[in-house]
């Protein structure tokens, strides 16, 4: 489903990804690990399209097509969904209305019927429930004011409701205390399907307890330096990522 | 990676309302003195009173013109303009009509291009529409049914015509034809314009609403507006407007008054979409536009609700002298200046009476070159008890070439006097965008939500329909700066 070659990529004046090689099959749920300013939040832009990460080498496939090709809403529509580590408040545009658009760009573009506002509501309750997040936050302004978990439920909301083929989770675990850590993993758990995959990125093992991965990456100065199994979390967590970021060096 | 749109280049789409339309003119040539004002008040048949106070305007006007008094304060630049070389009468020959079957065919498809065709007005939307095409009306709706409820509805010359007293008592009560340089110039040449009034106790069933169009090159339109609501009245009123592409600058000086008495409400809206000049800023009509309501009542209510998108330059501050004890003015803006325009905007709110309260919320959008100024006044004069006032400005910056000012004047000479100001100035970043378009909403469309969500405290303001219109006016005007 992705494959990434030797990629390379900046933000900035700064090289940041160094590179970097990466294969998740349909049905896979990969965790990527690294310490802070390994590469991870870029290579979660580098696959949505943020206009300010540049890739300057390399290969990055989405179903075989060369996703730098593609706008970012292009790549949106196609399936990619990024929940945001620090999500953008939009002051005024209510929740259910972005949502509502987001979603019918998407079905417009897989030549579906656009859902009308009442079949849409019925289905935002529906996953909201699901996420354990308040009603009332849907007809709110896109995450203005809202805590650090509900911005981070909303984002997992957005995830079930859009559906995508490709779920790139930048960090969702930061800030959650263990309750919002579980409802948000149960969100994402009950997505996991045949033909989807899942890139769950973080920083700590903890998340990973709630989310089994099928593989585990630990990147380090802008490249994947060691891959395993879920067991390889367990061991940076009791090792920390020191012996493998020597390695690198 | 995929190329970056900045979001400024999202400010140039090109005007979708700009075609004119093959009516025969009546036209006066360029020049003003007193014989300009004679024709004008002798086509109109006028009574010698009016005449003489159009005439003492223009001996007024021509006095500040020599003075060269002309208002420079404003953050708007413009090459001088030579009054004598602008025709100030322009008529569609047909005059005033019994039904819309008499109108001229020509006159009700502009409107149907502008989608406001009258008949579909009539039937569906339950407004009563009084067209003003250039200078004179040429078809009044609603009117009889209006009428039986006491409710007076008309172009202002009929007005003069049917009502001259009702018309001496207010015209110029609010603002003097001495007030200030295009006042003048108005109370001088003003060719039509709208007049209602609604009397005691009445609670105008439906929204008024004129449409304004300015159709003949070089002539500019001078249009005068009087509401007057009696005790306990209730008016919604709308006015928009839109124009027909032209490279000339077409002067536009407006003059609106309104009057409020004890109980009474005025409710006035404005959607401004003119021809804003081109993507170099060539043309576009300049809005030099005189707006004032007189609370002049107990407990009488007056708010203006505008959203600007048009003009190559606005210069307009619909204010509220708060006269009457627990009066309240409101002013709710949306002013977006794209490519060259430039608009300097605000209000005046008066308290005068005891426990006067003004509510200003302003929203200045700005795009591509576009310089938009927010210029209020909050004066507490010394009587005025108990006055209070909160205002609140926000500018939204499209792009990094484009401005966005605030001057707030406040002048408190009561010391129970509560007066807040709040401002912000905030971009559309990149993260906005990126997170829209992330979720899949094309770039345009996530700037045109992004600037509604800004607007949507003064949007909402507005009466329903116009409310959509007014959103949908906001995307038009900034979209194509994608790319």
């Amino acid at each position: 489903m992705l494959k990434i070659e030797k990629l390379h990529a900046r933000a900035g004046d700064a090289e940041i990804l160094k590179g970097l090689d990466l294969e998740v099959r349909p049905g896979e749920v990969h965790a990527v690990m690294g310490p802070n300013g390994s590469g991870k939040s870029t290579l979660a832009n580098v696959l949505a399209g943020r206009p300010s990460v540049e890739v300057t080498a390399g290969k990055v496939l989405f179903e075989g097509r060369d996703l730098t090709e593609l706008e970012p809403e292009e790549r949106a529509r196609e399936g990619i969904f990024l929940a945001f580590q620090y999500p953008v408040e939009i002051p005024g545009v209510s929740n259910l209305y972005f949502l509502k658009a987001a979603l019918n760009s998407r079905r417009k573009h897989l030549g579906q019927e656009e859902l009308d506002a009442m079949d849409f509501l019925t289905l935002a309750k529906e996953k909201a429930k699901l996420v354990e997040m308040d009603e009332a936050l849907l007809n709110r302004a896109v995450n203005e004011g809202f805590s650090g978990g509900e911005k981070k439920r909303n984002e997992v909301l957005q995830m079930t409701v859009l559906e995508p083929k490709l779920a790139i989770l930048d960090e969702t675990d930061s800030g959650l205390d263990i309750d919002a850590l579980r409802v948000v993993a149960r969100g994402v758990n009950a997505l996991r399907a045949p033909d989807r995959a899942m890139l769950v990125i973080t920083h700590y093992q903890r998340l990973l307890d709630y989310i089994v991965p099928d593989v585990v990456h630990v990147l380090a100065g802008g490249r994947i330096v060691r891959s395993g199994g879920k067991e390889l979390a367990q061991e940076l967590e009791e090792k920390g990522y020191g012996w493998l970021t020597e390695d690198a060096a | 990676m995929a190329e970056s749109h900045s979001p400024e280049s999202l400010a140039e789409r090109e005007y979708e309302y700009g075609f004119t339309t093959d009516v025969e003119q009546e036209t006066l040539p360029p020049g003003l003195d007193e014989s300009t004002v004679r024709f004008i008040s002798a086509q109109k048949d006028e009574p010698e009173w009016l005449l003489e106070w159009r005439l003492k305007a223009l001996r007024r006007f021509l006095e500040l013109e020599e003075r060269e008094t002309e208002p420079t304060w404003a953050m708007v630049h413009y090459p001088k303009i030579d009054y004598q070389a602008i025709s100030y009468w322009a008529a569609p020959k047909q005059q005033l009509v019994e039904s819309l079957d008499d109108v001229d065919p020509e006159l009700l498809s502009t409107y149907e291009k502008l989608g406001i065709p009258l008949e579909e007005q009539k039937r569906l939307a339950g407004v009563a529409v009084d067209a003003v095409f250039d200078s004179v009306s040429v078809g009044t709706t609603f009117k009889a049914e209006l009428e039986k409820q006491g409710i007076l509805f008309c172009s202002f010359s009929d007005a003069v015509q049917r009502w001259p007293d009702l018309i001496r008592q207010y015209l110029g009560s609010v603002v003097p034809y001495s007030d200030n340089f295009f006042a003048c110039l108005n109370s001088a040449v003003f060719s039509d314009g709208s007049f209602a009034y609604i009397p005691k106790g009445v609670r105008c069933p439906m929204e008024l609403s004129t449409y304004f169009r300015i159709n003949a090159a070089n002539t500019g339109q001078f249009e005068r507006t009087l509401l007057v609501a009696d005790e306990g009245a209730y008016v919604s009123y709308l006015e928009g407007c839109t124009a027909p592409m032209r490279d000339e600058n077409q002067l536009h000086a407006a003059v609106v008054e309104l009057v409020a008495l004890d109980d009474a409400e005025i409710k006035y809206s404005t959607v401004q979409n003119w021809y804003p000049g081109d993507k170099d800023g060539k043309g576009g009509i300049y809005n030099f536009v005189t707006k004032r309501g007189a609370c002049r009542g107990k407990r009488s209510k007056i708010s203006w609700t505008q959203v600007e998108t048009g003009s190559a330059i606005t210069w307009k501050y619909p204010s509220c002298i708060l006269q009457g004890d627990d009066s309240v003015g409101e002013f709710y803006s949306v002013a977006l200046t794209a490519n060259h325009q430039q608009a300097d905007t605000g209000t005046k709110m008066i308290h005068l009476g005891k426990n006067t309260k003004s509510t200003i919320l302003s929203k200045g959008i700005s795009a591509g070159f576009g310089q938009n100024t927010y210029r209020g006044l909050v004066r507490v004069q010394p009587k005025a008890e108990g006055a209070r006032n909160y205002s609140q400005c926000d500018s939204l910056l499209l792009g990094d070439r484009c401005g966005a000012h605030t001057f707030p004047y406040l002048e408190v000479k009561n010391s129970s006097a509560t007066v807040e100001h709040e401002a912000t100035t905030s971009k559309i970043g990149e993260d906005q965008l990126f997170y829209c378009r992330q979720r899949g909403i094309s770039e345009e469309d996530a700037v045109s939500m992004i600037v509604n969500g800004f607007c949507k405290e003064v949007l909402r303001e507005l009466p329903m329909e116009f409310a959509v219109e007014a959103q949908k006016l906001l995307g038009v005007s900034l979209e194509g700066a994608v790319g």
